[in-house]
């Protein structure tokens, strides 16, 4: 749990290109419930592209992508999609 | 069924599946995108790579139409089974090893596992007859729809007009009169249909995001089967086939020589699988070392990558060799002269 109080998770797809982070964060998002937030950390630019597409067209919510150095941070909220 | 149908489309990331997804939503069908990974896609893999693509869309093309068309798009990772499909495909290959029609049938059965196991009622393709020489014709119609397990709850929107009505249209779920009829290799029908619905900036060439249907990438995989002795590969393999120069100088080995700075970063991370090579005194590419190598055969890979780095006009170099899993050395070599890699050698 978060400070503000919602569940955490995190997914390491670092080493994958895309499309395999989009598969992975689909595939652990259908093992979350609503409200859970989950980080991405990648190291293929493409997520910054993919994950927030596949978020629209799924009906969950993208917060934040962001750069670290050579990698890429993507936080997504699940929703009742 | 459910009161209102529902509807899988497999979406390649061309116009025609898009459309005809498209088609079949508008008739108040909930339609869900399926898009399946099988290793060999063009895109993405090397754009993420290559210094030169990096300012090039990044788009998934499959997602894209998703949302053009406003339904929701599961990626599937089929790229392990699809093994079986590339190295033994029951109708043979195309042009180069494109399995297309086995490929297609292939497609239609995971669309249907997952039709079946989401609780939806049938599966849509954009496939128009005559569109394709190998696997969209009136004859290897049938054949996807059986082998595939689905049947006539498989629609082809594009062209149903053409065929006979199938399971969707004889229960009323789709009015077959809003349906087309589209036939050949003619993209007019298609471009007229994406206006109407306004969608621009499709993914061109039409479906053509696989890597099989490439000569050059054909060519490399066929060299891989022949030089291991079997038909096997993995992801890494299909990775390393899309990037680099390839040079085959015997049997035992083959190098793949970095082109750029992007690829050199890439390579970098199979190190511990290949032997690695680098010119240790100018910039140049790093080269690995597929095969069984023995050890004048890694000095003339060192030769062979020193003629592609800064060095090659010089009289000697030192090169880095790195076992996988070992600890480096360093040879010395000559450059090779360029008339000196014989044309055969590039693979």
């Amino acid at each position: 749990m978060s400070e503000t109080g919602e569940s955490r998770e995190a997914l390491d797809a670092r080493g994958l290109l895309c499309p395999m982070p989009v598969i992975r964060t689909e595939e652990r998002i259908k093992q979350l419930a609503p409200g859970t937030v989950l980080e991405v950390r990648a190291s293929d630019p493409g997520v910054l592209y993919d994950i927030p597409s596949w978020c629209r067209v799924n009906g969950h919510t993208m917060l934040e992508s962001r750069e670290e150095a050579d990698e890429q941070v993507v936080i997504v909220r699940v929703e009742d999609a | 069924m459910s009161e209102q149908p529902k509807a899988v489309a497999l979406l390649s990331g061309g116009l025609d599946s898009m459309l005809a997804a498209k088609v079949v939503a508008e008739q108040g069908v909930h339609v869900e995108g399926i898009n399946f990974f099988t290793g060999f896609c063009v895109e993405g893999h090397t754009h993420a790579i290559r210094q030169k693509d990096k300012d090039k869309a990044k788009r998934n093309n499959a997602l894209w139409s998703a949302e053009q068309v406003g339904i929701k798009c599961h990626i599937e990772d089929i790229s392990q089974e699809y093994v079986g499909v590339v190295t033994n495909p029951k109708h043979g290959y195309g042009q180069n090893l494109n399995p297309c029609l086995d490929c297609k049938g292939f497609m239609v059965a995971k669309a249907r596992e997952w039709m079946e196991a989401n609780g939806f009622d049938f599966i849509i393709t954009g496939e128009v007859i005559g569109q394709r020489p190998k696997s969209q014709r009136r004859d290897t119609f049938p054949v996807v729809a059986d082998e595939s397990g689905a049947g006539d709850r498989l629609l082809r929107p594009l062209c149903a007009k053409r065929l006979e009505p199938t399971l969707p249209e004889r229960e009323g779920w789709v009015d077959r009169e809003q349906l087309h009829d589209f036939t050949g290799r003619s993209r007019k029908p298609q471009m007229q249909l994406a206006a109407k619905y306004g969608f621009e900036d499709y993914a061109q060439p039409a479906g053509g995001c696989c890597f099989l249907t490439d000569e050059n990438f054909s060519r490399k995989l066929a060299d891989l089967w022949q030089a291991r002795g079997t038909r096997e590969y993995d992801l890494d393999d299909i990775m390393l086939l899309k990037l680099g120069r390839h040079i085959r100088p015997a049997a035992n080995y083959k190098l793949i020589i970095a082109r750029e700075e992007g690829e050199n970063r890439f390579l970098r991370g199979y190190r511990k699988r290949f032997h690695a090579v680098q010119d240790l005194d100018n910039p140049g590419p790093l080269a690995l070392v597929e095969g069984e190598p023995d050890s004048d055969d890694l000095d003339t890979a060192a030769s062979i990558t020193a003629r592609y780095g800064k060095g090659k006009m010089a009289d000697r170099i030192r090169a880095e060799i790195t076992p996988p899993w070992g600890e480096p050395y360093v040879t010395e070599v000559a450059p090779m002269p360029p008339a000196r890699i014989p044309e055969e050698w590039h693979v």
